[in-house]
């Protein structure tokens, strides 16, 4: 049971993973990874949202009427989402701040109702729980490398620290604005499909 | 040249299967090809063959993009020493032109072909010759005083991005050298747009400018509403104004117009529709005349600004443009129209050609599609009476 458990949580970081190749939550992706710290919180936002809401929705799966089950799904996520807001409120504001509208809407999060219908409406609580966690680190792994990318070439810092010497910047360096910019995060996201296909030949469709 | 051909057979063996630089075979083909026609022959059916192939007709490109290169060497220089209020003869000009130009040259060339060399032998293609071109035509589409290492990254950016992903030359959805301008127009406004970047020295604070003198370009002072400053229409048609390296000279780009439709190798559909879309736009523009901006006359925009760059070289890529001859013309119109409208309605981009070129060369395959669709129907019809 064990080995199927870390399968659980192992997959969705490279074979499965939901934004390279479940290709969910693209949107959020693209709006909050200009720098480090934001995307992190989402991502861990994210992370244990889905993992809670995976769990209770499968919990109650069996109860769920068929058909009102994504207004009983909505509820469920809409509930920890206010949760993981009050508490992002409470001890990080600045974050909280920058992330603005983004945490609210992680209710409509692809990644969220996919997993909740495609895994949690069929399992048990336990694989759900391990499931939602694997795929909110598939998740934050997609957006630690974009904003990695996009803050080092966009404002030369790091989790908000100078990282390129201001030597360069007197040679004639300069920061890519286009790194700033939400296309650049796309052209991203198709480089590292991109590197991850090549990889595992797989994944490569017809 | 028979001693060439001689030396390439005596080496050849060494590049084929097997031989000792094997792994450097596409890199032997692409120069092999670039010095003589390949000798194929047509082993089935009935061809006509034509000595022209996709090396010849780059080549030809490359030729008719010469005539405003060389204008706009000589105009950095007479633009530099006008600046700095100094005379100097016609030589030194063109020497100090070609002291700033040429740097840019070998860079796009250099990254560029570097990139599609590796690319043809990680894929094991042969090198295409798209990039002859495309490479010639980035450092004119600059201004002078860009940095050569962005040169370099815009250069790797656009043909990897905007070329290798889709697969190497023919395949690309957008123009190659257009998506390199617009990789550094995004990424490094400062060298792209502004005052002082047209002019060489000019971005310098230590260089003596003379009193009064601005390195605007007419379209920054139309976009400024200084329309009293705007150069005479002399002026920008022979091209002795500030501006990216070879857009200037309005008479060298319709040189090489000339060449590119003697040749049949342009599309004069989307050249001439292109330029009836832009009278048209401004035509309506007039007719509101809402601002200043409005009211100037075609003549005078067609003048400034890269837009006739664009129509000639940048919009007639045989790659990226519509296929089918219904498709140039709307194509072409909607160019002009969209470079126009984003040159006069938007503030924020005093030139509207890149970008009116980039968004058509998304829409060209859906607009080939309705045309091809358009036919079909047509005929359908016809039968089914």
């Amino acid at each position: 049971m064990a080995n199927k458990y870390t399968s659980l949580l192992t997959k969705p970081i490279n074979l499965e993973n939901p934004i390279t190749v479940q290709v969910l939550g693209i949107c959020s992706s693209l709006a909050v990874t200009v720098q480090m710290k934001p995307a992190l919180v989402m991502g861990v936002s994210v992370m244990i949202v889905t993992a809670f809401s995976n769990a209770i929705i499968s919990s109650l799966r069996n109860t769920i009427p068929n058909r009102i089950r994504i207004i009983v799904q909505l509820v469920v996520v809409a509930a920890l989402v206010i949760i993981v807001d009050q508490i992002l409120k409470a001890y990080v504001y600045d974050v909280s701040k920058q992330l603005s509208v983004f945490v609210g809407l992680i209710i409509t999060n692809c990644i969220l109702m996919g997993r909740l219908e495609a895994f949690a409406m069929s399992n048990k609580p336990w694989p759900s729980f391990i499931d939602g966690i694997g795929n909110g680190l598939g998740y934050t792994l997609i957006l630690a490398i974009i904003s990695f990318t996009r803050e080092l070439l966009g404002s030369g810092t790091i989790w908000g620290y100078k990282v390129i010497p201001p030597v360069f910047y007197q040679l004639g360096y300069e920061n890519n604005g286009l790194m700033i910019l939400p296309p650049m995060a796309l052209i991203i996201i198709g480089i590292i499909i991109w590197i991850q296909r090549s990889r595992n030949k797989q994944l490569i469709e017809n | 040249m028979d001693f060439l051909r001689k030396y390439l057979d005596k080496i050849k063996p060494n590049f084929e299967e097997g031989g000792k630089f094997s792994k450097l075979r596409s890199t032997f083909d692409a120069f092999e090809t670039f010095l003589f026609v390949p000798n194929k022959v047509t082993n089935r059916g009935a061809h006509v063959r034509d000595s022209i192939d996709l090396k010849r007709t780059m080549s030809i490109v490359v030729i008719s993009l010469i005539p405003a290169l060389l204008f706009g060497i000589w105009n950095v220089g007479f633009q530099h020493f006008r600046a700095i209020g100094e005379t100097v003869g016609f030589w030194e000009m063109s020497w100090f032109g070609f002291l700033k130009v040429f740097p840019i040259i070998v860079v796009s060339y250099v990254s560029g072909l570097g990139v599609e060399f590796i690319f043809a032998q990680i894929r094991k293609h042969e090198v295409n010759e798209g990039f002859l071109v495309s490479g010639m035509l980035i450092p004119m589409i600059m201004p002078v005083d860009v940095p050569l290492w962005m040169v370099a990254v815009a250069t790797i950016f656009a043909v990897i991005i905007g070329k290798e992903v889709f697969g190497g030359t023919g395949m690309n959805i957008f123009n190659p050298a257009l998506l390199a301008r617009a990789f550094i127009f995004f990424a490094y406004p400062s060298k792209m747009s502004g005052d002082f970047v047209w002019i060489s020295g000019l971005s310098d604070t230590s260089t003596k400018v003379v009193d009064g003198f601005s390195g605007a370009t007419p379209l920054a002072l139309a976009a400024q509403n200084q329309f009293e400053k705007i150069p005479s229409l002399m002026e920008m048609f022979i091209g002795t104004i500030p501006g990216s390296i070879g857009e200037t000279s309005k008479l060298a780009i319709l040189i090489g117009a000339a060449i590119l439709i003697i040749t049949g190798i342009a599309s004069l559909r989307i050249m001439l529709s292109a330029i009836v879309g832009a009278v048209l736009m401004i035509l309506t523009f007039n007719l509101v005349g809402a601002n200043q901006y409005m009211m100037v006359s075609p003549l005078q925009q067609l003048m400034m600004g890269g837009f006739l760059f664009g129509v000639v070289f940048m919009a007639t890529d045989p790659v990226s443009s519509t296929q089918t001859a219904t498709g140039k013309i709307i194509y072409g119109f909607l160019i002009g129209v969209m470079s126009m409208l984003i040159r006069v309605v938007n503030p924020a981009y005093p030139e509207g050609m890149m970008l009116a070129i980039l968004l058509l060369n998304s829409f060209a395959p859906l607009i080939d599609y309705y045309v091809v669709q358009a036919n079909v129907n047509r005929r359908l019809k016809r039968t089914a009476k």
